[in-house]
C-alpha cells in the first residue's frame, strides 16, 4: 500500500506506529530500498483522482465524462479507439469493414461478429442478446438516453445468432461506427437490466451503481458523488490481466489540488483532467514525484463570431436571430473585420500564457486526425496587426478620437463572453489587448459554466442564445470522424425559437457551399474524397472566420512515476487500457 | 414548558412550508441546467430528451406538489418500512425524491454522507468549544495580561483568516513539505484496530483543526466578554466578601452565569455542523453534506439542493427552539409559561 510505503520514508511517524511497522521498514538504507522494491511488486492497488466525482456507473443515464470513464472499467463496448484514434476490437472479434463484408455495400447495415467465450463477471456468457438489448435500452423513448446521438438513423438491431449482431440504418452510413464503439456506448447485461427499461431505468439504483460487466474490474463499493472501489474481475477474457488487483476512484475538489496529490504529495497515482496554469503545474512537477501525460485529440478552443445582430435593444423576436439572413451583425457581417480580428491575435502568446505544453497553436477547427486536418490555413500562426490595420483602413473603418474605429456611425465595439475559468479570463484579457492595437474596443464578460453551457431556453446567458458579439469555448468530436461535428454548422441549425434555441450553428454563419458539402460528406465513404470534403468544410468555416480557432488543447492528466503502462487517450476513455497499468 | 414547546412546534410548520416554497421557487428561477455540465459532444436534442426524462418539462406547481408529496409522505413511509421491515400500501409505485445527477434516492445519499460530516465537522465543533471556553475564561480573568493579549491576537487571526486559506496552508505545510498527513480524506477507511485508528486520526487531523481554529476563535471572544460582564457585578463582590475562594467565585458563580449566552450561541451553531463547512470539505475532500450540496448546486441537481437546504432549514428552526429551552433551564428567572 502507498500509505505503508510512505510511513517507511518517515521515521518520526514510524516510531509512533510501533515496532511492527518498524520491523517491516528497516532502519538502514539498504533494507529500506529492498523493502521499497518488494512493496513495488506487491502494490497492486491504484488510486485515481477525478476532481468531478462519479455520479453513476450507468453512462446512458448520465453522459458526463467522469461517469463514462469510471464505467469504462466495468462495462465495455464492441470496439474502442486507441491512443492514435484508431478502432480496436474489444468485445467484437474484428472491426467490420466493406472489405471483410461486415459493412453492406449499400452502407445501410453493419454486422458485428462477437468474440466467443467472453463471460460476464457473474459467469454467464456474453451473447448477441446483450448487444441488441443495450441498443433497445438506449433507444427507449422515456429513458432520456445520453448516448442517443450515437444511435442516429439506426432502424433495427437484430441478433443473427449468439455471436452475430446486425444493425440496419434508415439511410446509407458511410461511417457506421456510432453504436457500440467507444466508451459512451458500452454493452450492459440483459439479465441485469431487463426490468430497468424506459421509465423504470432511474429506479434501478442497485443496477445503475453496480453494473455487471465484461471489463477488467468490477464494482465493490459505490458512493455516489464520492468514491468508487473496484476489484479485479477474475473472469476477464485476457488471462493474467488486469495487473492491478484493486482500484480506488475518488472524486471531488478541484484540478489544482488533484494535480498536487499526484505530483507533490504522491498520495494518488493518477489525476484526471488538469486544466491548471502552466506555471503552477511546473512548480508541482519540480517535486519529481510524477509527470504529466497528454494526448492531443480534437479539442479546439475557438472564438465564435456572431453573424447576427445581438443588439440589446432588440426583443427576443429579433436579437441574435438569423431570420434568413435579414438580421446581419452591424460590423461582424463584414468579412474584412472578421479577418482583421483573426489577424491581430497572437495565438502563440495565448498558448504560452494559458496552456504551456498542453496547448498548441491551431489554424483549423478540425486539427486531427491527420487525414482530416487541412493545411490551407497555416498563415494564422503569425500574427499581423499591421496587415489587420491596413485592411480595416482600406475598408473604411477609420479610428476616432478615442482610437476606436468606426464607419457610418458604427463603432467596432465588441462584447466578448465566455465561461468562468481562470485560464479563459486570462485569454480574454490578452485578446482584448491585441484587439486594442487594431482599434477594436472590447468589453469582457464571463458566465458561470453551469449557466453558460446549460440550455435553459429562458436564460439569456447560454452560449446558444449568444447575446454577445464574440464568445469563446472549447468543443470537440468524440469518434475519429468529424461528420456530425461539422454537420452542426449548416444554416438551418442556427439557434432560434423554432428549435427552442437548441440549434448547433452557434455562429449563425451561413454558406451554401458548406451546406452542400455537408450533404455530400454524409454520403461519401471513408477515403480520400471524404477527407477532401471535410478539409474544404473546415476551410470554409475558418476562412470566413465564422469560427476563429485559437488553441488545440490536449487532454491532460498526471501520473505518479511508479505507475507504468498509462497511454493517454484523447479519443476514448482515458482509462481505456487500465488492464495494462502496472508498476 | 411543554405548552410552550408545543406552541413553538406548531408555529414552525407554516414557517417551514413557506421556506420550502421559497427555496423551490428560487431554484426554479435560477438559470441553471442539469445538462449544463455534459460534454458539448452531446447534441441539444438529446439534452432536451434528458431534461424531459427528469420531469423538467412539467409546470412549476406540479413539480412542487410532487416534491412535497415525495418528501413529506413517501420518504417517511419508506423510512418506516425499512425500520420495521413492513410494507405499507403500494410501496413499489411510490416514487421517492430522486437526484438528477445520480438518479438515485436523495435521502439515501444524504444518509450515507452524515457520518463523515458528523465526525469531521462535529469533532471540530467539540474541539473548538473545549479550547475556546478555558481561553475565554482565563483571558477575561486576567484581562490585559500577556495571555489575554496573545489570546486576543490569535482569536483575531482565526476569526479573520478564512478556512480556505488556513486549509491550503495546512496542506502545504503538513502534506507537501513535511509529508506527515494525507491531504485527501478517505471516506471508505474503516477503523478496525489500533493501526487503522491512527490512520483515521491522521486523516481527520487537518480538517478538524482548521475548522476548530475558526470556531474556537469566535467562541473564545464571546466567552471572554461574557465573563468580563459578570466579573464586575454585585454578586461577585458579595461572594468574595463572604470569603469564598477565587476558584469557587470564578468557576461556580461567574462561569454558570456567563455560560447562558454562550450556550445559546453553541446551540444555534449546531445546524452549521450539518450544513457542513462547504469549503473545508471541498479542500480536504471530506465528501460530506457540504460537498454534496456544492456539487448539487453546480450540477443543477434541484431535488438534491431542495432536500438538503430544506433539511438545514428544519435544523435551524429546531435548534432555535432548543436554544430557547436551554436558556430557560440555565436561567431560572426566565419562564415561558
Amino acid at each position: 500500500m502507498t500509505r505503508d510505503r510512505a510511513v517507511c520514508r518517515r521515521p518520526a511517524l514510524a516510531t509512533a506506529l510501533g515496532a511492527t511497522v518498524l520491523a517491516g521498514c528497516g532502519s538502514d538504507k539498504v533494507a529500506t530500498d529492498q523493502s521499497l522494491a518488494s512493496e513495488a511488486v506487491e502494490n497492486r492497488h491504484v488510486n485515481i483522482l477525478y476532481w468531478q466525482a462519479v455520479s453513476t456507473m450507468n453512462p446512458y443515464l448520465s453522459g458526463g465524462t467522469k461517469d463514462v470513464e469510471a464505467a469504462s472499467l466495468v462495462i465495455e463496448p464492441l470496439a474502442n479507439y486507441d491512443d492514435r484514434g484508431e478502432m480496436v476490437p474489444v468485445l467484437a472479434a474484428e472491426i467490420p469493414t466493406r472489405e471483410n463484408g461486415g459493412v453492406a455495400d449499400d452502407m445501410t447495415s453493419i454486422t458485428w461478429t462477437l468474440k466467443r467465450d467472453v463471460v460476464w463477471a457473474d459467469g454467464t456468457p456474453f451473447t448477441a442478446r446483450d448487444v441488441v438489448f443495450t441498443g433497445e435500452y438506449c433507444l427507449h423513448k422515456e429513458i432520456g438516453c445520453s448516448a442517443d446521438a450515437s444511435f442516429t438513423d439506426v432502424q433495427n438491431f437484430e441478433a443473427l445468432d449468439d455471436h452475430t449482431v446486425r444493425l440496419t440504418f434508415s439511410v446509407a452510413k458511410p461511417v457506421p461506427y456510432g453504436p457500440f464503439v467507444g466508451a459512451i456506448t458500452p454493452i450492459i447485461q440483459y439479465e441485469q437490466f431487463k426490468d430497468c427499461t424506459g421509465i423504470r431505468a432511474p429506479e434501478c439504483t442497485a443496477e445503475n451503481f453496480r453494473p455487471v460487466g465484461t471489463g477488467p474490474f468490477k464494482v465493490d463499493e459505490f458512493r455516489a458523488n464520492d468514491v468508487v472501489s473496484f476489484s479485479a474481475n477474475e473472469l476477464f477474457r485476457e488471462p493474467g490481466k488486469p495487473w492491478m488487483k484493486t482500484v480506488t476512484l475518488k472524486g471531488g475538489g478541484d484540478a489544482a489540488s488533484s494535480a498536487r496529490a499526484v505530483l507533490e504529495t504522491g498520495e494518488y497515482d493518477y489525476a484526471w483532467n488538469l486544466q491548471v496554469e502552466p506555471e503552477i503545474l511546473d512548480r508541482m512537477l519540480a517535486a519529481g514525484k510524477g509527470e504529466v501525460v497528454m494526448g492531443f485529440g480534437t479539442n479546439v478552443e475557438r472564438l465564435v463570431v456572431n453573424q447576427t445582430n445581438a443588439d440589446a435593444g432588440f426583443g427576443p423576436e429579433r436579437r441574435s436571430l438569423l431570420l434568413e439572413g435579414t438580421n446581419p451583425h452591424p460590423f461582424l457581417a463584414d468579412p474584412v473585420v472578421r479577418r482583421a480580428l483573426s489577424l491581430a491575435i497572437d495565438r502563440r502568446l495565448l498558448v504560452e500564457a494559458g496552456y504551456g505544453p498542453s496547448g498548441r497553436v491551431t489554424c483549423n477547427i478540425v486539427p486531427a486526425p491527420p487525414s482530416y486536418a487541412s493545411t490551407a490555413n497555416e498563415g494564422c500562426r503569425k500574427p499581423d496587426a499591421d496587415e489587420a490595420n491596413r485592411i480595416l483602413d482600406e475598408a473604411g473603418w477609420v479610428p476616432g478620437a478615442d482610437g476606436v474605429r468606426s464607419k457610418g456611425g458604427i463603432r467596432l465595439s465588441i462584447l466578448y463572453q465566455t465561461s468562468t475559468n481562470s485560464v479563459r479570463q486570462g485569454t480574454q484579457a490578452l485578446v482584448k489587448q491585441m484587439w486594442q492595437q487594431i482599434g477594436v474596443q472590447t468589453e469582457l464578460r464571463n458566465i458561470d459554466g453551469g449557466v453558460y453551457f446549460g440550455s435553459d431556453p429562458a436564460s439569456p446567458d447560454t452560449f446558444q442564445k449568444f447575446y454577445a458579439d464574440v464568445q469563446m469555448y472549447t468543443s470537440n468530436f468524440q469518434s475519429a470522424d468529424p461528420e456530425f461535428y461539422m454537420a452542426a454548422w449548416v444554416c438551418e441549425e442556427a439557434p432560434g425559437p423554432d428549435n427552442q434555441w437548441l440549434g448547433t450553428n452557434v455562429s449563425r454563419g451561413c454558406s451554401a457551399e458548406f451546406d452542400g458539402l455537408a450533404e455530400r460528406l454524409a454520403a461519401t465513404p471513408y477515403g480520400d474524397e471524404r477527407f477532401e470534403i471535410a478539409k474544404r468544410m473546415n476551410d470554409i468555416v475558418v476562412q470566413n472566420h465564422f469560427l476563429i480557432p485559437l488553441v488545440w488543447r490536449a487532454s491532460t492528466s498526471a501520473r505518479s512515476k511508479s505507475l507504468k503502462g498509462v497511454r493517454m487517450n484523447p479519443w476514448d476513455s482515458e482509462l481505456w487500457n487500465i488492464e495494462d497499468w502496472h508498476r | 414548558m411543554i405548552r410552550y414547546i408545543t406552541r413553538r412546534l406548531l408555529f414552525a410548520v407554516p414557517t417551514l412550508i413557506a421556506i420550502s416554497f421559497t427555496i423551490f421557487a428560487l431554484l426554479d428561477l435560477a438559470p441553471s441546467d442539469p445538462t449544463g455540465q455534459l460534454p458539448l459532444t452531446i447534441p441539444p436534442e438529446v439534452r432536451a430528451q434528458i431534461r424531459e426524462s427528469l420531469g423538467l418539462d412539467e409546470p412549476f406547481p406540479v413539480r412542487y406538489a410532487k416534491w412535497m408529496r415525495q418528501f413529506f409522505v413517501n420518504e417517511p413511509l419508506n423510512l418506516i418500512e425499512r425500520a420495521f421491515d413492513v410494507e405499507i400500501g403500494d410501496s413499489d409505485s411510490r416514487t421517492r425524491v430522486i437526484s438528477y445527477a445520480t438518479r438515485s434516492p436523495v435521502v439515501d445519499i444524504i444518509a450515507e454522507r452524515i457520518p463523515q460530516t458528523l465526525w469531521v465537522i462535529g469533532l471540530s465543533y467539540v474541539v473548538g468549544i473545549l479550547v475556546a471556553l478555558p481561553i475565554g475564561i482565563v483571558s477575561a480573568y486576567r484581562q490585559y495580561s500577556w495571555f489575554d493579549q496573545v489570546g486576543t491576537f490569535v482569536s483575531m487571526v482565526g476569526f479573520s483568516v478564512p478556512t480556505f486559506f488556513t486549509g491550503l496552508l495546512a496542506i502545504i505545510v503538513f502534506s507537501v513539505m513535511l509529508e506527515w498527513l494525507p491531504s485527501i480524506y478517505d471516506t471508505t477507511h474503516r477503523v478496525t484496530d489500533l493501526g487503522s485508528f491512527w490512520v483515521q486520526i491522521k486523516q481527520i487531523f487537518m480538517p478538524v483543526m482548521v475548522l476548530a481554529f475558526y470556531n474556537a476563535a469566535q467562541l473564545a471572544r464571546f466567552m471572554r466578554s461574557s465573563v468580563l460582564d459578570n466579573l464586575n457585578l454585585d454578586y461577585v463582590r458579595t461572594a468574595r466578601a463572604k470569603g469564598m475562594r477565587e476558584r469557587t467565585v470564578l468557576l461556580v458563580h461567574v462561569l454558570r452565569n456567563s455560560m447562558i449566552p454562550v450556550v445559546t450561541m453553541i446551540a444555534l451553531g449546531v445546524p452549521t455542523i450539518f450544513g457542513g463547512a462547504i469549503i473545508t470539505e471541498q479542500i480536504f475532500r471530506v465528501n460530506g453534506l457540504g460537498q454534496l450540496l456544492i456539487v448539487a448546486i453546480q450540477g443543477a441537481d434541484i431535488p438534491m439542493v431542495q432536500t438538503l437546504t430544506f433539511l438545514f432549514a428544519v435544523l435551524i428552526v429546531g435548534f432555535n427552539l432548543v436554544a430557547d429551552v436551554i436558556y430557560g433551564i440555565l436561567d431560572p428567572r426566565i419562564r415561558y409559561d
